[in-house]
């Protein structure tokens, strides 16, 4: 699945032992796809020497607010890079 | 048990403190590390990933108790090891070899 700029996905909230890039706190989140960074080595797969495809690296972006129900600037947004994998169209 | 919906060093949204504004320096066993952390990587040991997964593997205690280097230098290690460069026998042997040189040996170059 590929998402183009600013199809709203949402962030898988799965929790997989191991070394993962996807933070806590925006798992199970919703945001924008904001850019498309490109294909990229798994970094989940490197950190373990084992043979790693390239997955496509998108730049998601989140409102502050929806993240941090207390947020100084809830109208803030932060953007977090996000592999495919770990991405969800959002049905919402 | 460790949390895996929010492992110790996922610490985003985790209070701070004030952030030190000291400069550092660095002793020379420090900057070998640095030196081997590239080399290794350059010889295809292991990956920075592969690092970055050491140190999570740590936990919290190690962040705690630990350097900067002396975490970098265990998980450095631990790469090396799993790459099979060398092994923990070969490394034994020459800690001890190096321990018989006497506490002050090396002292210059710190």
């Amino acid at each position: 699945m590929t998402y183009t700029v600013g199809t709203s996905v949402r962030i898988k909230a799965m929790s997989p032992l191991g070394h993962i890039r996807t933070p806590h706190y925006l798992r199970g989140k919703t945001g924008i796809v904001e850019r498309v960074l490109g294909p990229f080595k798994n970094p989940e797969q490197l950190a373990y020497m084992v043979p790693a495809p390239t997955r496509t690296l998108y730049r998601v972006r989140f409102e502050m607010g929806h993240i941090w129900p207390d947020a100084e600037a809830p109208q803030d947004t932060l953007d977090a890079e996000i592999y495919e994998h770990w991405i969800d169209q959002d049905a919402t | 048990m460790e949390n895996p919906e929010h492992r110790w060093h996922d610490m985003g949204g985790d209070a701070a403190g004030p952030v030190p504004m000291d400069s550092h320096d660095f002793a020379i066993w420090e900057k070998r590390v640095d030196a081997l952390v590239i080399l290794g990587q350059q010889r295809g040991h292991f990956t920075v990933d592969g690092l970055r997964r050491a140190l999570e593997d740590m936990g919290e205690q190690a962040f705690e108790s630990m350097t900067y280097y002396e975490r970098w230098v265990a998980a450095l290690n631990q790469n090396l090891v799993e790459a099979g460069v060398y092994s923990l026998e070969e490394l034994g042997a020459k800690m001890e070899q190096i321990k018989a040189r006497g506490d002050t040996y090396g002292a210059v170059q710190s």
